[in-house]
């Protein structure tokens, strides 16, 4: 066997093995998403009661609370950006990233500092490599995230947000959250949203007149407690469609590594046989000419 | 009364439960409260402990809810708990 021909060989078995890693990934990322969606699914009844009562107390109720009240000279704000733990996704960290960086500079037009809350180790290094501050970070649960995660981050971001950004040094007036929407399996969207102070502007929340509700024990009370559930509940919505999004651009990433495998398997296929087709012609006229110098000296000879 | 109350029992993970239901008590805050068909609309904070639904077949059904809220409207009760088990 030739060098030129052990050399492409040698090749096609290293593009076989890397493409049986990512079709290996492209089908379990397949799976999850699947998993993911319905996990957004199975959360949406709760955020959605959530938001109905959240809206009716907030809007029928004329308590000034501190959580829906916009300050009057915003300092600083929070971004929590979401991202993926790992790589091999695409551009997914980098597009919600990217967003958080475009808020980031809308907030600081605005006139204000902000601080970043960061969810995932590709934001996490990300931010680290450019010796940013972070004001937060959670990692290690981005595919694969639960209520108590979303509790974990929201309470700090409450308490952030409750303490008086004049006086603390921590202290926020504004709080947005930056995640990947799951539109659909071949969407999936960066989104920036603020989330305090309240705009409850839900769209996918039931339309219609809201009752006159009583309140037990009174409105302030209902809305004191109902609100960080309802960060809660939307930190967690983000979250579960991030993860959803998270496979989905992976499955999309791996699968186009997987086509380009097939296609550098097909061009090094054709480049060693024509390699093996050279080395046999050559090794022909070799042979032949061999021959013919051997007939024409004993011909010479005689 | 011929109307029931349509019940759901949601966490933040899945829905728990849903159904048709004769009368639900449960403890906010202030105490204990019952609701029949017809109640006035009512949002409240629940305190932990245990919320025990008269499903309308005759069988009951109870759930230890924490950190949760009952909002009541046109027949319509949800029942949303942080954890319920």
């Amino acid at each position: 066997m030739g060098a030129q021909l052990r050399v492409y060989r040698r090749r096609m078995r290293s593009v076989k093995a890397t493409k049986k890693i990512t079709k290996a990934m492209e089908l379990i990322s397949a799976s999850r998403i699947v998993k993911a969606q319905q996990r957004v699914a199975a959360s949406s009844p709760y955020a959605n009661e959530l938001t109905r009562a959240v809206t009716a107390v907030a809007s029928l109720s004329s308590t000034n609370h501190p959580l829906t009240t916009p300050s009057e000279t915003p300092r600083r704000a929070a971004v929590l950006i979401i991202t993926a733990d790992r790589g091999m996704a695409g551009a997914y960290s980098n597009a919600a990233i990217k967003e958080g960086d475009q808020l980031i500079t809308a907030l600081r037009e605005r006139g204000l500092a902000t601080e970043a809350y960061l969810v995932g180790r590709k934001a996490v290094n990300y931010y680290r490599f450019r010796g940013r501050k972070i004001a937060g970070s959670w990692t290690g649960f981005s595919d694969n995230p639960n209520y108590a995660h979303a509790k974990e981050v929201s309470e700090a971001l409450i308490a952030a947000f409750i303490a008086d950004a004049e006086t603390v040094e921590t202290g926020v007036d504004e709080l947005h959250i930056v995640y990947t929407q799951f539109k659909s399996m071949i969407t999936q969207i960066p989104e920036a949203r603020r989330m305090l102070p309240l705009e409850v502007v839900e769209s996918d929340a039931p339309a219609g007149l809201l009752p006159m509700y009583e309140f037990e024990p009174n409105a302030a009370e209902v809305l004191n407690s109902l609100l960080p559930r309802y960060i809660e509940a939307r930190v967690f919505n983000a979250m579960l469609q991030s993860a959803a999004s998270e496979h989905a651009a992976r499955r999309r990433a791996m699968k186009s590594a997987t086509d380009n495998a097939d296609e550098l398997i097909k061009s090094l296929t054709r480049l060693a046989n024509a390699a093996r087709q050279a080395e046999i012609t050559q090794e022909i006229s070799e042979i032949v000419g061999g021959a013919d110098a051997l007939a024409s000296a004993s011909a010479g000879s005689e | 009364m011929a109307t029931n109350l349509t019940v759901e029992v949601v966490s933040p993970e899945k829905r728990v439960w849903s159904g048709e239901a004769k009368m639900i008590s449960a403890r906010t805050l202030e105490g204990d409260i019952g609701v029949l068909p017809g109640h006035a609309p009512l949002l409240g904070v629940l305190a932990d402990g245990m919320v025990s639904i008269k499903v309308a077949d005759g069988t009951s059904q109870e759930f230890n809810i924490h950190g949760g809220f009952i909002s009541v409207s046109n027949n319509r009760v949800s029942i949303l708990g942080e954890s319920t088990d």
